[in-house]
């Protein structure tokens, strides 16, 4: 069978972006959006006919650093966004893996992916506080303010976040940021017991410090809790927090060098070759339970230990199902991310969704897409 | 159908003593927190489950008749403002805490519990952070609905960003479930569509909320200053050091004034502009950053700086400025409130903007408000007993709102759109911005039965889901082309 051809398009500006879907709605092709194209393989198989890439749509367009705001392109990657930021003191507070430099803000809050700093600073769609969009219908539409507070109109910003383009196309993102921390303190604890891990890490959540990040890595049988600390007297909060994973049990280090450790964390939430990612939504006090299914599935793991969010890499021969039903009751959710292609053909990447919210789903679908071509079949449920 | 033959029905569902129909009971429910407007309900119900919530609903949706949801009635937007050929539907009865997971860091709640009952609920080593100044009365259930803040938001987000699972009723009176303890569920993020949709997708009968741990400490500061430009300046430059105070609330000297004339706590009455700053967190983090704020509000000439030195100064400094609104009383016998967002940055002009407004319409403004989020609260004072004086107030407070958005910033940062701020959505938002909020609004309820009249400026019909593109005759013949 020939191969049809994909075309991208590369609109410069909103309205460009608009007039392209609607051009390719009009003749029914369905359509994907692509920034950094780093996740472009996440979700359901879905092959469009059109690409529209965000590459041209990549300015950080204003950085108003004395409110703390910044409006962005959609295709901006993160990391020349944070530099910019960065200069000023300032961070978006968003720390996904970047692959390579190459993700975007616009990839990212589509996908709803997010790093260690999601402990404190909360998911993508917490930080958005206006969102641009292109609809199939050629309608652009704006939500939200450069206000850091605002409740006028509906949140049409977080129902974009996680849509993974199948709504529409985000074009320009305005967020809010926050200072970067003066200085940062990471406790390492490790120790080859579930249990003990899970202790810490409790101890740690419950504790009244501000850990800027509290994750949980679990790899060859050898488990860590990390914790990051940040302001400009770190070392108090972490010899308390030293003090609590000691007393959990763990072996404590500490170290003010800690950018490659952090980083290596959240790049560990991808999968290598070979391998599956998953993600796990559970809870807290889950983590021994979900190490255990880890270790029986010869994987590695790492998470936000305070939120019960867990990233679990198993061999690319496991079957969704049967982590699945592995994880059990310990994880309401399971969502395959990276997969070999024949893997994610055969996988079952969202698991089975909830009858009344798959109605809504479609509702709103039907609404903001009459045309049906954002891509189609991608996310939960066939939508 | 009319909604007193209703009556009968809703009573089979609600008992005797969930339904109100007598006409003087019913006035009890004509208003919200904001008493400008007043609509008697054509039927009130007290349903105390969600089964009964969902058949009041359903039975509404066969014989197409409107409703209207109330928790605590404190909103100050007419958002809970009753429907007259309709039911208003009160869910203060439903009031259980069904679930606190201190290991979790969450808690399951009916819509009626009150917000500073949550905060009791997980003590004493976690709180629920959004605490919206009604948070004695207010209920978790009008929270999600309006998406509330309060004094503390700079710091730790609004009501949305602390939401995890909902049990929602449908306008067809279906229940559906979204979310749960966990995050990240697959699928579109409908809690955060829903949350702030106040009251027109749904109702709200089960909620998850997310807890965090109670900070160790807390320090608070009371400045005073000759201005609010200085005052703002000093807000700047502490949020530009890098701190991220829990609270920073500002007041000009017109509320001031009135605040210490209602609560004697010894405010300076002849003072410019005063300036709270609450620093909380890990002990060391707060000692460390303390100082720099002193330093910060000495730099930008503070004509005094008291630092409360216990709980029992702090919760005095607090009371001044918790008494704002009601002292208002002591200006004027009424008092239009706004609640307009503005980027930080421009906080000197449009204060001198909303003066200047006061002085050409001859009222008293008074400002306070949350100086760290640019959310502004102008009282503008008037005498409802004056002939036109309420009408010029009114104008007055619409101006105002006006300046926000000429700043770049927003009708509402926590009171809602509701019935009252409608008029101004499209100053902020354009026709295919509301139309795709419209959007929104059908796919939950295509008959538009919850909450009607509210959050959208006109009237609009769901119509039928928009087929797909058409070229026009005109565009064909290349005569016209679309923009």
């Amino acid at each position: 069978m020939a191969k049809t051809e994909v075309r991208t398009e590369t609109p410069a500006t909103p309205n460009e972006a608009a007039e392209l879907l609607r051009t390719i709605a009009a003749d029914k092709t369905p359509l994907r959006a692509r920034g950094g194209g780093t996740k472009f393989g996440w979700g359901a198989e879905c092959e469009p006919g059109a690409i529209i890439s965000t590459e041209s749509l990549g300015e950080v367009k204003e950085h108003n650093a004395a409110d703390m705001t910044a409006v962005l392109g959609a295709g901006t990657p993160l990391a020349v966004a944070q530099k910019a930021f960065a200069e000023s003191g300032q961070m978006l507070a968003l720390d996904p893996p970047l692959v390579g430099d190459a993700a975007t803000i616009g990839g990212i809050i589509a996908a709803n992916d997010s790093g260690p700093l999601r402990h404190r600073y909360k998911a993508p769609r917490d930080l958005v506080l206006g969102m641009t969009v292109a609809l199939s219908d050629g309608t652009v539409a704006r939500s939200g303010s450069k206000v850091i507070k605002n409740v006028a109109g509906y949140d049409i910003g977080k129902l974009f976040a996680g849509s993974f383009g199948t709504l529409g196309l985000i074009v320009e993102v305005i967020v809010r940021l926050h200072p970067l921390p003066r200085r940062t303190v990471t406790l390492v604890g490790e120790s080859d017991d579930p249990k003990v891990l899970q202790a810490g890490s409790l101890d740690l959540g419950h504790a009244p410090l501000e850990v800027e990040a509290l994750d949980v890595s679990w790899f060859d049988g050898s488990g860590r809790v990390l914790a990051r600390f940040g302001g400009v007297a770190p070392e108090g909060q972490s010899a308390t927090g030293r003090a609590l994973l000691e007393t959990a049990g763990l072996d404590v280090t500490e170290t003010a060098d800690d950018a490659a450790l952090w980083t290596e964390q959240r790049d560990a939430q991808r999968a290598g070759a070979d391998e599956l990612s998953v993600k796990v939504s559970g809870l807290p006090g889950d983590l021994f339970e979900i190490v255990a299914v880890t270790k029986r599935l010869g994987g590695s793991l790492v998470g936000r230990a305070g939120l019960g969010l867990y990233w679990l890499r198993a061999p690319s021969t496991t079957h969704m199902d049967e982590l699945r039903r592995e994880l059990g009751a310990v994880a309401r959710h399971c969502v395959l991310l990276d997969a070999p292609a024949g893997v994610r053909a055969e996988a079952d990447v969202w698991g089975e969704p909830d009858p009344g919210m798959l109605r809504l789903m479609r509702a709103i679908k039907s609404r903001f897409d009459p045309a049906g071509v954002c891509a189609p079949g991608l996310h939960t449920g066939g939508i | 159908m009319d909604v007193a033959e209703l009556v009968d029905e809703l009573t089979i569902i609600c008992g005797a003593d969930g339904v109100v129909s007598d006409a003087a009971a019913r006035r009890t429910y004509e208003s919200d927190g904001l008493l400008q407007y007043k609509v008697q309900p054509g039927a009130v119900v007290l349903p105390t489950t969600t089964e009964q919530v969902s058949r009041v609903v359903a039975l509404c949706y066969r014989h197409e008749i409107p409703w209207v949801a109330r928790g605590s009635g404190t909103g100050l937007s007419g958002g809970a403002l009753p429907v007259s050929d309709g039911v208003l539907i009160v869910l203060s009865r439903m009031r259980r805490i069904l679930e606190v997971d201190l290991v979790n860091q969450r808690v399951v709640l009916e819509p009626g519990v009150t917000n500073k009952e949550i905060s009791l609920a997980v003590a004493p080593a976690h709180f629920y952070p959004p605490d919206p100044s009604s948070q004695i009365v207010c209920s978790i259930g009008g929270n999600i609905a309006e998406n509330s803040g309060g004094l503390h938001c700079f710091k730790y987000g609004f009501t949305t960003n602390y939401v995890t699972g909902l049990e929602i009723v449908l306008p067809d009176g279906r229940v559906v479930e979204l979310g749960g303890k966990e995050m990240d569920a697959p699928g579109y993020d409908l809690i955060g569509a829903f949350v702030g949709s106040e009251g027109t997708l749904g109702i709200a009968t089960r909620i998850t909320l997310r807890i965090v741990p109670l900070p160790q400490t807390v320090r608070t500061l009371i400045a005073y200053f000759e201005g609010v430009g200085p005052a703002g300046q000093t807000v700047s430059d502490i949020v530009a050091d890098g701190a991220l105070p829990g609270a920073i609330e500002m007041m000009d000297n017109a509320a001031i004034g009135a605040c210490e004339e209602a609560t004697h706590v010894g405010l300076p009455v002849d003072a410019g502009a005063a300036l709270i700053v609450e620093l909380d967190g890990p002990e060391a983090e707060c000692e460390a950053r303390f100082s720099g704020v002193v330093d910060i509000c000495e730099r930008n000439g503070a004509t005094d700086v008291r630092v409360a030195a216990d709980e029992a100064e702090r919760e005095l400094i607090w009371k001044a400025r918790k008494a704002a609104f009601a002292a208002m009383g002591r200006l004027a016998p009424n008092y239009y409130v706004q609640d307009g967002v503005i980027p930080r940055t421009r906080l000197g002009e449009v204060l001198e903007r909303i003066a200047s407004l006061g002085r050409e319409y001859d009222l008293v403004v008074a400002n306070v408000f949350h100086a760290g989020d640019g959310n502004l609260h102008p009282l503008v004072c008037y005498d409802g007993s004056v002939p036109g004086e309420a009408k010029r107030a009114e104008e007055c407070a619409g101006l105002i709102l006006q300046a926000c958005l000429d700043a770049g910033g927003s009708i509402t940062g926590e009171h809602g759109v509701g019935i009252d701020k409608k008029r101004f959505m499209t100053g902020m938002f354009s026709d295919d911005d509301l139309a795709v909020f419209q959007r929104l609004r059908c796919s939950f309820d295509p008959e538009q039965r919850a909450n009607p009249g509210k959050v959208m400026p006109t009237p609009r019909l769901c119509g039928e889901i928009p087929g797909p593109y058409r070229q026009h005759p005109l565009e064909a013949a290349g005569i016209a082309e679309r923009v």
